[in-house]
């Protein structure tokens, strides 16, 4: 199992039903994927969208949010805020090609231990069939790609503006 | 708010081995070894019990000898030890908030079974706590007043217990019952299990004492319907039933009852589970408490499809006279409550023998569940104690009782009912005591824990009583054999466990041991309460050992049944574990997680996207200043308002941005 590629899960749990779970899951002693990370919020009303672009930034292969079920959320209707920035967030990551199953929100009750093991090791599955993410590596390339494009044009204006006013000065003012 | 300077963060790390419970599955040292290298971290132990007093003070000694500003501990779960860290915190003389907790033994040690993977999320999440934390705030916990009035849900002995707990302590009680009168299963038990105490005789001078009591407002026939306000300080909206009958008027005496135009009883009485008869205006039983009666809308002939027609000659209010506790006109009223504290007593649901065909409950009218016999062998039951087949005269020579109806079966629930084999005992030995009968239990495991329990199991099988081990396949009226034996008998057909063969037993009757649900509407007060459920359906309490009377939502108490079948000794102690609403009562406040959300004035563009987004409806907007404001003491602390807002100027403490943000760094920061 360890050779395997490993992918890496960060996932926001709701302090009431999710977070809950999964310490029931821990008390009932079932095994799942170690691969997730999770970091508690009071509810998955909190998830700001940017948290998930974070991680996902950061190096994270995938974002699971777990949240009360409909009707239960401990704050009435954080769980619902949550679905529609989901929903939105959804497309906007499919736009910038992320395959859908790298984001899941999933409803798991304080109750169902069970369904944390089962999702997480869904979501391990199917992340490890997509492979890496690797958006911080992404980064590094683009950044290489940007130094070098601007070597080039730095070396080409230097041999079209030979007289030195039009050289680029040396210290840039901003700094 | 200053953001801490790199030179006063100095991080203590703290990873506990929980004895083996996380030190066998993550390698304890190497967890602290590599929190030593990250930034801020002055100190990193590994340590056997954290959560112990030497755990704790070596904390306090080290703030102190190492100057550290931030604390991390690595152990169990937040929800379980948070609390007893921030206190060593606190102790050692740092705000409380400069802590935050790992979760490596519910979430990591236990669920996971590589060693080298489960150190390596410890340390993932060690990394993460360490970033976060330095990000913490001073904070101060907030102080909520309670209001020293309770609310007790269901009036069985559980709830009349706890009502009578802490209005004996002086407290203003609200006992609601939705029943006509309080006393919940226990009144229509007959004697209770093992010391065959008369139930009636021990529940009732308590359900009069609770009824009379000067600081208990008993509202039976009523119903809660809502709840609204914040911890400590509830306004309860209770639904009063009419029943016809002005409570402060009726005496009791039941003059109506006697001269109602129905000469005769002819209407199944609930209280004897339809096995007796009563009229539309009764009392539920003799020692029904309030002595009030009640006219049932559904057979009164005063009424039609529930309206009034005016039709009956009404002898019952003649007979009232001057009393005029009658009232026809009483409509649906709502009674509004201030309540501080509320103790959930709801009970339980018996099972509902239909569920399980194969027994015949309702096809063979000699069927019987657990409670009807408990009216049949009460003296003051249906029969006046005359053990009776459902003919009305036939006394059975035979009686089977099968275990576990709807208990420790996947098709039904899962559990163990508890109390099933304990009240078939009771049952049987009462059942030889009225008829002589010869009585056979079908049981799959005895289960006798209990004070005085087994000897009671004992005493039973020197009584003579048979026991046959393995679980019914059926209750069938078919007989097999031309022998007269089984001929108009009900035959339980049963693998004989321990003789190792199927054997077909005929009895005249058959007894069901129904085991015990969740109430129909548990979800509903469930959700009315902000409480959870566990997977069967009864409430959850916030530890089962720790806090097994507790809900997550402080000032709100759980005992009896609808935390999960339990007898009656269990239920009353329980009840009084309840009472430590008392405790809050007489602190008089509540403190409460700072995580309450503000604005930053300066950042806010008053676009008012926050507004609707709050389900209390804490956040206003400034029209001068056009700037939205939060109400501390109506925020709740769920931070939906703080994702959603478009400019970033709305802070959750405990979980502001940069906090999340250099979480998700740490988790992701090891390679």
């Amino acid at each position: 199992m360890s050779n395997e590629w490993q992918p890496r899960i960060v996932a926001f749990f709701c302090n009431w039903c999710t977070y809950t779970a999964a310490d029931l899951a821990g008390v009932s002693r079932l095994k799942y994927a170690s691969n997730t990370r999770v970091i508690r919020l009071m509810c998955s009303g909190r998830v700001d969208p940017q948290f998930i672009l974070d991680a996902l930034a950061k190096g994270a292969d995938a974002v699971l949010i777990g949240g009360c079920h409909p009707f239960d959320c401990h704050y009435a209707e954080g769980n619902y805020k949550c679905l529609r920035r989901f929903q939105l967030l959804k497309r906007m990551l499919a736009d910038m090609g992320i395959e859908p199953e790298r984001l899941r929100l999933e409803w798991i009750s304080a109750a169902e231990g069970e369904k944390v093991k089962r999702v997480i090791n869904e979501m391990t599955a199917a992340v490890r069939a997509l492979g890496p993410l690797g958006i911080p590596q992404k980064f590094a390339e683009w950044d290489k790609e940007m130094e070098q494009f601007t070597a080039h044009v730095q070396a080409a204006e230097a041999l079209k503006a030979p007289c030195a006013e039009h050289a680029p000065t040396q210290e840039p003012a901003h700094v | 708010m200053d953001k801490p300077t790199n030179q006063n963060i100095r991080i203590g790390f703290y990873v506990c081995h929980c004895g083996s419970n996380i030190a066998a599955m993550v390698d304890c040292p190497a967890v602290a070894k590599y929190v030593e290298t990250l930034p801020h971290v002055v100190l990193s132990r590994d340590y056997k019990y954290m959560c112990s007093d030497p755990g704790q003070e070596l904390i306090q000694k080290d703030i102190a000898e190492h100057k550290l500003t931030r604390v991390v501990v690595a152990s169990c779960s937040p929800l379980l030890h948070e609390h007893t860290f921030r206190g060593a915190v606190e102790a050692g003389g740092l705000n409380p908030f400069f802590f935050h907790m790992v979760n490596i033994r519910e979430h990591d040690s236990w669920v996971h079974t590589d060693k080298a993977e489960a150190t390596t999320k410890a340390k993932e999440l060690a990394h993460a706590a360490i970033m976060r934390v330095a990000m913490h705030k001073a904070l101060e916990v907030k102080r909520v007043p309670v209001h020293p009035d309770a609310l007790v849900i269901g009036g069985g002995i559980a709830g009349i217990h706890a009502a009578m707990t802490l209005a004996n302590a002086g407290k203003k009680v609200f006992l609601v019952e939705r029943e006509p009168s309080i006393g919940g299963h226990m009144a229509k038990f007959d004697k209770t299990f093992p010391t065959l105490d008369c139930a009636a005789c021990i529940l009732t001078p308590k359900m009069s004492e609770a009824g009379s009591h000067p600081n208990i407002t008993l509202l039976s026939y009523s119903e809660v319907t809502k709840l609204d306000g914040y911890v400590g300080n509830y306004t309860v909206t209770v639904k009063r039933k009419p029943r016809y009958i002005i409570e402060d008027k009726c005496t009791g005496c039941q003059e109506c009852v006697a001269n109602c135009v129905y000469k005769e009883a002819k209407f199944p009485d609930e209280f004897n589970e339809g096995l007796g008869k009563r009229k539309p205006v009764y009392i539920p039983f003799p020692q029904a408490t309030p002595q009030v009666v009640v006219i049932d809308p559904k057979t009164c002939l005063n009424f039609r499809n529930g309206e009034l027609t005016g039709k009956c000659k009404k002898s019952c209010v003649t007979a009232c006279g001057e009393k005029q506790a009658i009232d026809f006109n009483q409509k649906e009223t709502f009674l509004e409550l201030k309540v501080g504290t509320v103790i959930v007593t709801t009970g339980f649901k018996a099972f509902d023998a239909k569920r399980m065909p194969q027994y015949g409950y309702g096809k063979f009218p000699n069927v019987f569940t657990a409670l009807e016999i408990e009216r049949l062998v009460n003296s003051s039951g249906p029969t006046g104690g005359h053990v009776v087949l459902r003919d009305g005269k036939t006394e059975p020579k035979s009686i089977g009782i099968i275990h576990c109806v709807g208990s420790r079966d996947k098709k039904t629930n899962r559990w163990c009912s508890r109390v099933c084999c304990m009240y078939s005992l009771k049952l049987a030995h009462l059942l030889k005591e009225h008829t002589g009968a010869e009585i056979y239990n079908f049981y799959i495991d005895m289960r006798t824990p209990g004070k005085g329990y087994e000897e009671f199991y004992d005493k039973l099988l020197e009584e003579g009583v048979h026991f046959i081990r393995g679980r019914v396949g059926e209750v069938t009226d078919w007989a097999m054999s031309k022998e007269e034996m089984e001929k108009g008998k009900l035959v339980i057909r049963v693998e004989d466990t321990l003789a190792g063969y199927v054997r077909r037993i005929p009895f005249d009757m058959v007894v069901l041991a129904t085991g015990l649900e969740p109430q129909e509407d548990a979800q509903s007060i469930r959700r009315m309460l902000n409480m959870s459920c566990g997977t069967e359906g009864f409430f959850l309490e916030r530890h089962p050992k720790l806090a097994p009377v507790s809900t997550f939502t402080e000032g709100i108490f759980l005992a009896g049944c609808c935390q999960g079948p339990r007898d009656i000794p269990d239920s009353v102690a329980q009840a009084g574990a309840a009472a430590e609403a008392l405790v809050l009562i007489d602190k008089g406040y509540i403190e409460q997680e700072p995580n309450t959300a503000y604005i930053l004035d300066d950042e806010c563009c008053g676009c008012k996207s926050c507004i609707p987004l709050c389900p209390y409806t804490a956040i206003t907007f400034d029209a001068a200043k056009k700037k939205a404001v939060i109400n501390e003491a109506l925020c709740k602390g769920c931070g939906t308002c703080v994702a959603g807002c478009p400019s970033g100027s709305i802070v959750q403490n405990l979980f502001d941005d940069e906090e999340i943000f250099s979480e998700i760094e740490g988790v992701l920061a090891h390679e």
